[in-house]
């Protein structure tokens, strides 16, 4: 049997909304710029209508931060997240910085605070690259959550580039109800052999992938501009629940893309294909049960 | 029935050294605009010295910061080939560049009559690293940041001279096989004649790179691209057709040449040593 269905605070029917994503050009360990940055996309967004508008992965601070990290990091409920409050008005608003924790643990973090109530919750990347051009784990903490949140928009999950390459972090979030699914990136372009860019059809593929077995929409915001010979090639997007397209951003350009998310098209997928109804947690959690005890049986190493 | 073999995108069969020319180029030419003008340039400095691989960081440089932002510095010496010059040329009229020509056969000529017998590789050196200084104080007269010109191949085995052409603010082409060099090239437009010239560093009179090597770049390329890039390990080398004494010949150059790569080793003793546990982005807070 399926669980039953996830409670939610979140009111029904729930109104369309206009997301946005700032795909931007940080400016690596400059917070005072960033946040420059920030605070006139946020105005332009409000001007435009936008009621959640989405920034990169560490949008505050830049990528390849290494020994800046703890210079760079902010508790969750710091000036940063103040002056990105203050300025969003009604708005909500995602955006990525280095969270420290009261024992001085730095996470790599993405905030999605609600203008309109005041509530934030933050999610801490759960996988950290750590291999290749990679090495995060040196300077961050790993978060131990892969939980969705209540919006006036509907339930979220919030996930961190990496984050999404574990196919898993999909499964925990639809089971625990989410409608819309938000994917915060910095991506680095490379795989230059085929028609696209390695990167990009690596992410087509993973957004469009959740978007369609997930049953719920998918928006993926990467950053641009260049650290250390390292592009990030942006090609931010919204996408339906079912995976069709509603919005692409250029490449390797700033650029700012918005689409209107219409619970009414994920409600159309859900009928459609109601794979979310029909998902055998139980099954899930049973058979991983099992592999844990096998491999557990089988490993006489420790 | 006939069956034709087929390669695939994305198939691991396929050439490891095809690129898709129109992605690599808005890479490399946003990599050279975002790098000079984040750290505050407008302008960048070349040795051009008639080659491909500086034609092609010329081309690139050009289309990223405007023809009137480069200068290119020829810097020849006594031996050094009409051919070369003319090909300086070449460039420097087809992108629209400065073009300035700074001998350097008084110093090198002073410093060796200390010298007499230098080998020649002493003396191809000292001229690499003389036109390295010439470039450096340009970089200074010119406000301009010094764009390398050395490629993956030549940087994988070490056939570049250490803080000579080796030396440079940022390279746009230090990811690109020699082969790659080349599709690049002809894909933005460099002129055949110097696409198909045989390769030479000019350091002696008819000196070619792949004759002092003693094999091609075409060769090499193939099996740098299944060494490096592929990982393939010398039982697979070997077993994809390339000649042991070969795999291991390349595979001590690429060690051999390493420190070439590397900022010089530095003796700890504190908990904060440069580049060890003192680690920030070369981009840092630009």
């Amino acid at each position: 049997m399926p669980f039953p269905e996830r409670p939610t605070t979140v009111p029904f029917p729930r109104p369309p909304f206009r997301a946005a994503v700032a795909q931007v050009e940080p400016t690596l360990g400059n917070i005072k710029k960033n946040l420059a940055i920030h605070l006139d996309a946020i105005d332009t967004a409000k001007r435009d209508g936008v009621d959640l508008l989405v920034f990169p992965e560490l949008s505050t601070t830049g990528y390849y931060l290494r020994d800046q990290v703890p210079e760079v990091a902010e508790p969750r409920n710091g000036p940063l997240a103040k002056a990105i409050l203050e300025a969003a008005g009604k708005m909500s608003v995602v955006y990525g910085f280095v969270e420290e924790s009261p024992t001085s643990r730095f996470y790599n973090a993405a905030a999605f605070i609600d203008g309109t109530t005041g509530k934030s919750f933050v999610h801490r990347k759960v996988y950290l690259p750590t291999y290749g051009m990679f090495d995060e784990t040196r300077y961050f903490a790993a978060g131990g959550r892969v939980a969705a949140f209540d919006t006036r928009f509907g339930r979220f999950g919030l996930l961190i580039c990496e984050d999404a390459w574990h196919l898993s972090c999909g499964v925990i979030l639809q089971a625990d109800g989410i409608d819309v699914l938000i994917i915060v990136a910095n991506s680095p372009g490379r795989g230059v052999r085929e028609e696209e860019l390695g990167s990009k059809r690596s992410w087509e593929l993973a957004t469009r992938t959740y978007a369609t077995f997930l049953n719920v929409p998918v928006i993926f915001a990467n950053r641009v501009g260049y650290e250390d010979g390292v592009n990030f090639w942006g090609g931010s997007a919204i996408v339906a629940a079912g995976g069709s397209w509603l919005a692409r951003a250029p490449e390797f350009e700033v650029a700012r893309i918005s689409g209107l998310l219409d619970p009414r098209d994920t409600r159309r997928e859900r009928i459609l294909a109601p794979m979310h109804r029909d998902e055998r947690v139980h099954l899930t959690m049973e058979e991983l049960d099992r592999i844990r005890h096998e491999s557990y049986r089988a490993d006489t190493s420790g | 029935m006939r069956v034709t073999a087929q390669t695939l995108p994305g198939d691991r069969r396929s050439d490891p050294l095809t690129i898709n020319c129109s992605l690599v180029e808005p890479i490399l030419v946003g990599f050279v605009r975002s790098e000079v003008r984040r750290v505050g340039f407008k302008k960048a400095v070349l040795g051009l010295s008639g080659g491909i691989d500086s034609t092609l960081s010329a081309y690139i440089a050009a289309k990223a910061l405007g023809p009137e932002n480069v200068s290119g510095i020829r810097m020849p010496y006594s031996t050094s080939s009409v051919e070369t010059m003319d090909h300086g040329d070449l460039v420097a009229q087809e992108l629209g560049i400065r073009m300035q020509t700074i001998s350097i056969a008084p110093q090198i000529d002073t410093y060796f009559t200390q010298f007499t017998d230098a080998s020649r590789l002493r003396r191809a050196n000292k001229m690499a690293r003389e036109r390295m200084t010439i470039l450096y104080d340009q970089s200074a007269a010119q406000e301009a940041l010094v764009i390398g010109t050395s490629n993956k191949t030549e940087l994988l085995i070490g056939y570049g001279t250490i803080h000579g052409d080796m030396a440079s603010a940022l390279n746009p082409i230090g990811d690109l096989y020699k082969t790659q060099v080349r599709a690049l090239s002809a894909y933005m437009g460099v002129p055949a004649a110097i696409i198909d010239k045989n390769p030479t560093a000019d350091l002696w009179v008819g000196q070619t790179d792949e004759a002092e090597l003693g094999f091609t770049y075409a060769e090499v390329d193939r099996l740098l691209a299944r060494m490096v890039d592929e990982r393939a390990r010398p039982d697979e080398l070997i077993a994809d057709g390339f000649d042991p004494a070969f795999v291991s010949r390349i595979g001590r150059m690429i060690q051999t040449s390493h420190y070439k790569r590397k900022l010089p080793l530095i003796a700890k003793i504190s908990n904060r040593t440069i580049d060890r546990d003192f680690r920030y982005a070369r981009d840092w807070g630009t």
